[in-house]
């Protein structure tokens, strides 16, 4: 009589979000060249990196709601620790705090750049940590709209890019580059993401699938500029335009360059969670 | 409640201590308490009349698992986990059992980190699914089920040393427990019932025998490795024909003086995941007995099918090998069966939907015995804090050479609802 432990899904179905801090990160500003170019498109996207490059470490909350078509929503809280690493990936721990179920479910991923990130899962009911597949990208977490490859570091050398053009947003201009996947195991065909030219924040992403359908599109708002320097959206909402369901996310308590160093970033660390 | 007197000198001894100096410290100003836990109904359906008279058919009750955690500015904590299980068909698998109550304290030498665990608490070692080879710091609640997935806390002093070069582990094992299993009336017994009063030790000095453990583990890349060894009392019950103290017919454990070598290790590549256990044994002793040293190993692997048929369900395709170098003479390690020359294959469907929906089915198949067993897994979300899990374990064939062929009529039908808070 065995008994197939609880799976990453349960949980790795909530991870979503996580890598979402990634996408936070409003990258500062380059001044948009005006040649419509791979290169200009790439240019942006590192200069986006650069200015966010620097922070140390944060701490924030998260919660989303999920919302389906007929307006049920359903809602996930969770706590995470980003740690930057200098020249590779950085390093996160997400503690899931509700539903309940999984409560003190934990995953630490350990970012890379040039290689397939590392993940390790901590199940509280078996106090088991398990190291599981980066390979999942174009899952969804927990029936929200977010997939993986949505969260996961948005590492600039997963990507190409094209600079398309410069257009009005609200009331800053925005640069509008397309970008397409390295992966092929990725669930879109391109993405156009759109950024102001000022401080290079994203505010709209659509992401187009295989079939070059516009699946979803996904808006920041409530930007605030933390150590004086970074932009961090407090809002991001993704709308799902074929199923009608969406997924908002909210970010709260934001601490950065905290005391917690590099020994909460490793699998004893995982352990300790709570 | 049968809280055996053993059990509330361990407790009483090793653990308000721990809470006293924790709470008293005048400096122990506590900046976080959490409060969380779980309440279960719990409900076990045997289709089928018992092979022993008097067995029950409907096995319910609860369980309650509360958490108390508390921590102090300087970052020492306190867990405590209370467990109580009350089943009204069988007295013996309603039980308490302190799961966690331990002090942990930290900190930093140089470039490395320490951690030092002062009480008791569970660990976990190892890779596997269709059994958990090299696990051995914890006894198994083995009432709570037959899977052996449930273990009983252990009191340890546990320090932990880790740098770049990896993690190194060592436990001082003060007090031994002794496994639970179903009374009279139960299901999922043998022959005989196990004498809970008479536990019989190798060792001079009883339960009180220190054992002592140590792992060390490391990745290195897309290989987690771990090593271990576990010098100590046996956490596997020999089973000697006896009476207890009523006369009655019942069998005694016995718990012989073991060490252990062991190895657990994952690759993972892409969507697979390799998996490997192995441990060496000597001092323990076989189905006939006798002392024997052996080898054993579990080894597979899984891979998964994200995204199929562009829905947002993963299916993962599970296999894995179990071997026991005794053959015939193999004892059952955490298990009730013997897993000497066994075949594990399962699939599991998680539909990564707002629920969390998922559906494991499992086939355990002896390759050299007519024992086969199936069983099947649904676990479910309803609410943020209420969620289901369905279980049916069908043993299609026991064979009659193996330990639980008492077990063979003990199919299973399983229904918990848990809230969460």
């Amino acid at each position: 009589m065995t008994r197939v432990s609880p799976t990453r899904s349960k949980v790795l179905s909530l991870a979503p979000h996580l890598a979402l801090w990634a996408c936070l990160i409003a990258q500062p500003p380059g001044r948009a060249e005006s040649p419509a170019s791979e290169e200009t498109g790439l240019k942006i996207a590192l200069e986006a990196r650069e200015r966010g490059e620097g922070f140390g470490n944060f701490t924030a909350s998260q919660a989303m709601v999920l919302r389906n078509k007929q307006g049920r929503e359903s809602r996930r809280q969770l706590r995470l620790k980003v740690l930057e690493v200098e020249g590779d990936g950085n390093k996160s721990l997400f503690v899931f705090d509700e539903p309940r179920d999984v409560r003190e479910t934990a995953l630490l991923i350990h970012g890379h750049r040039e290689s397939a990130d590392e993940q390790w899962l901590y199940l509280p009911a078996l106090k088991r940590v398990k190291r599981i597949s980066s390979a999942n990208r174009s899952g969804s977490f927990m029936g929200s709209e977010f997939a993986y490859e949505d969260m996961g570091s948005q590492e600039v050398e997963r990507f190409t890019y094209r600079y398309l053009r410069d257009e009005p947003c609200g009331e800053l201009t925005c640069t509008v580059s397309e970008r397409v996947p390295v992966d092929e195991r990725s669930g879109y065909r391109r993405q156009l993401v759109w950024r102001d030219r000022d401080e290079l924040r994203v505010w709209k992403v659509e992401y187009y699938d295989r079939k070059d359908a516009h699946l979803k599109t996904l808006t920041f708002g409530s930007y605030e500029k933390h150590l004086d320097r970074y932009w961090y959206a407090g809002e991001m909402t993704m709308v799902n335009h074929l199923t009608g369901k969406s997924t908002v996310l909210n970010w709260t308590d934001f601490q950065f360059r905290t005391d917690f160093d590099e020994r909460d970033f490793t699998q004893t660390g995982l352990r300790r969670v709570r | 409640m049968p809280l055996g007197f053993t059990l509330r000198r361990v407790l009483s001894g090793s653990i308000w201590i721990l809470a006293a100096v924790f709470a008293t410290r005048a400096d122990a100003e506590i900046v976080d308490r959490d409060f969380s836990g779980r309440f279960s109904a719990e409900s076990r359906w045997f289709p089928e009349t018992g092979a022993f008279p008097g067995q029950r058919s409907l096995a319910s009750g609860f369980v309650a698992e509360p958490k108390l955690y508390l921590e102090d500015a300087a970052g020492r904590s306190f867990t405590l986990t209370p467990f109580f299980r009350y089943d009204h068909s069988d007295p013996r698998r309603t039980h308490f059992d302190l799961r966690e109550a331990y002090l942990l304290l930290l900190g930093d030498i140089g470039d490395d980190q320490w951690e030092l665990r002062l009480g008791v608490d569970r660990v976990f070692w190892g890779v596997t699914e269709s059994q958990h080879l090299v696990d051995i710091v914890n006894q198994i609640d083995f009432v709570e089920h037959p899977a052996g997935e449930s273990k009983l806390g252990q009191p340890m002093v546990h320090l932990t040393w880790s740098g770049d070069w990896g993690v190194a582990e060592i436990f001082g094992l003060p007090y031994h427990r002794a496994r639970t299993f179903s009374g009279l009336h139960g299901r999922l017994r043998l022959p005989l019932v196990i004498d809970n009063e008479r536990v019989v030790y190798e060792s001079a000095a009883g339960e009180w025998h220190f054992d002592f453990a140590s792992r060390y583990s490391h990745s290195f890349g897309l290989l987690d490795l771990g090593v271990t060894l576990f010098d100590g009392t046996s956490r596997e019950p020999f089973l000697l024909p006896g009476s207890d103290a009523g006369g009655m017919p019942a069998f005694t454990q016995y718990y012989a003086q073991i060490r252990q070598f062991g190895l657990d290790a994952q690759m993972t590549v892409g969507s697979w995941l390799f998996k490997l256990e192995a441990i060496h044994r000597s001092g323990a002793r076989n189905l006939l007995g006798l002392e024997e040293d052996y080898a054993a190993t579990v080894f597979g692997g899984e891979y998964t099918f994200y995204s199929v048929f562009g829905s947002a369900a993963d299916v993962t395709l599970l296999g894995e090998w179990n071997y026991d170098g005794r053959g015939r003479n193999a004892t059952p390690n955490r298990s009730p069966n013997t897993l000497e020359n066994d075949l594990f294959s399962g699939t599991r469907l998680a539909f990564n939907d707002v629920q969390s929906t998922e559906i494991t089915v499992s086939f355990l198949s002896d390759l050299g015995r007519a024992t086969r067993a199936l069983a099947l897994e649904f676990d479910r979300r309803i609410t943020g804090q209420w969620s289901m899990h369905l279980e049916a374990v069908s043993l299609l064939s026991v064979d009659k050479a193996d330990l639980h062929y008492a077990m063979r009529d003990d199919s299973f039908i399983e229904l918990n609802l848990v809230y969460n808070f």
